[in-house]
């Protein structure tokens, strides 16, 4: 009985370590760098994040965390990490969404770190109609930057749409 | 003291978009700091957007059951296109489909007598969602709006049990991306009338149902501060009867029905 279970243990240390040679030949050539790197495409709108690319690159989720809070428990809407403004300057111009191709700005990120998100199981992966300024909804598009350039004062949702159509 | 008090006098003749800038404009006259953190006197309308919502708030709806038409869904309507929700007409499965307002028709068994009114999140000062809510998703914000954090409900739908107005909904179903960009919403959360909070934030003081009636010439519903004396609805709530539905629950609600 001794004998059989030996024999038994010899075969299934001969099979692992067969499946382990096999298992990092195959994985091999991945690790030559056939993993798809994200593609990173310069936001559609505007010249610079609201802060340095490297602080954002770390940081992203922890000021978006944080700000999801304040605006939704305490109704605090300013602009500066709010996750509607990232859709607004990082949506693709091919698809017009953040996440809906696999290299578009949030999703190729994330694949590549495995790093599965579900912010867009509720939220919107596409700018806001007519006010947001890309190419994709207006023509006029250049028109909304010179006039937000331009103006002394804040320039408001209504005169930005106002200006598309 | 007349530029500390907003809107009132000035509001009316201007055109809306003017309007609105005006009100910003007597939101930073009238907001009173005399140090970060300190402020002298509180602005209902056209709150900044980096001030939190304030205690000195209570938004609340009056709703004129005896000017509400008998037929007439334009609030619902309204409230489907403003916060992204399909009609339940249109939904796949209506039994199961959300529906942040929706129309009620009553009849008195006695007389016959008809009353038509909208029900809804009532906003009650003591809610029984937030009190049985296991996570603290279900929340009442300090301006009084009775809202769900979608970050923290896990879509256990004890809030609505506890709900006596059948106000809230599970979302069954993935919504593919056909969200509104203001009213973020997914599958597997609960959800019900927020009081339009992306608009009322916006310092648009009012909401998609309420302009609605207005615009179909019903003016059946009023929204407002009822913390402020002066405010539309704090008058007409001194001058007409209202009543608040089961009233004898005692919970405070921040929507008032007339002609019930």
């Amino acid at each position: 009985m001794a004998g059989k279970t030996k024999g038994l243990l010899a075969i299934g240390a001969a099979v692992l370590v067969t499946a382990a040679f096999v298992w990092n030949g195959a994985m091999a050539p991945a690790q030559a760098g056939d993993a798809p790197k994200p593609v990173l495409i310069k936001a559609v709108k505007g010249e610079q994040c609201v802060e340095d690319n490297d602080f954002m690159r770390r940081n992203h989720m922890k000021v978006l965390n944080h700000h999801r809070d304040e605006t939704v428990i305490e109704g605090i809407r300013t602009k500066k990490y709010s996750l509607k403004e990232c859709i607004n300057c990082h949506a693709s111009e091919k698809t017009g969404s953040v996440a809906k191709a696999k290299d578009d700005f949030c999703v190729s990120c994330h694949s590549y770190a495995a790093v599965k998100i579900d912010c867009f199981d509720c939220h919107s992966t596409k700018p806001q109609g007519p006010m947001a300024m890309h190419p994709l909804n207006a023509e006029t598009a250049h028109y909304k930057h010179k006039l937000a350039a331009g103006a002394k004062q804040p320039v408001s949702v209504d005169e930005m749409a106002r200006v598309a159509q | 003291m007349s530029e500390m008090k907003p809107n009132h006098e000035a509001a009316p003749p201007l055109e809306s978009a003017q309007r609105r800038r005006f009100i910003g404009g007597a939101a930073v006259a009238a907001g009173l700091t005399i140090a970060p953190g300190i402020v002298l006197i509180e602005v209902a309308h056209g709150r900044p957007e980096d001030q939190p919502a304030s205690a000195a708030v209570r938004w609340g709806m009056l709703v004129d059951a005896t000017k509400c038409a008998n037929g007439c869904d334009e609030c619902v309507s309204a409230c489907s296109t403003e916060n992204g929700w399909t009609p339940v007409a249109e939904s796949r499965h209506p039994r199961q489909a959300p529906q942040w307002i929706r129309k009620l028709e009553l009849q008195d068994p006695l007389t016959q007598m008809q009353t038509n009114l909208p029900m809804m999140c009532q906003h009650c000062a003591e809610p029984p969602c937030v009190d049985v809510c296991p996570t603290g998703a279900s929340f009442k914000r300090a301006d009084g709006i009775v809202l769900v954090n979608r970050h923290t409900c896990i879509g256990c739908r004890y809030c609505m049990m506890a709900c006596p107005y059948k106000a809230r909904s599970l979302v069954h179903e993935p919504l593919n991306d056909t969200q509104k960009p203001d009213v973020p919403r997914g599958i597997g959360c609960v959800e019900s009338c927020t009081f339009c909070v992306q608009k009322v934030d916006r310092g648009d003081g009012t909401t998609a149902c309420v302009e609605a009636c207005t615009a179909s010439g019903h003016n059946a519903l009023v929204f407002g501060d009822m913390n402020d004396p002066d405010s539309e609805i704090s008058r007409r709530l001194r001058e007409i009867p209202t009543k608040q539905v089961r009233a004898d629950l005692n919970l405070n609600l921040g929507v008032r029905y007339h002609g019930i």
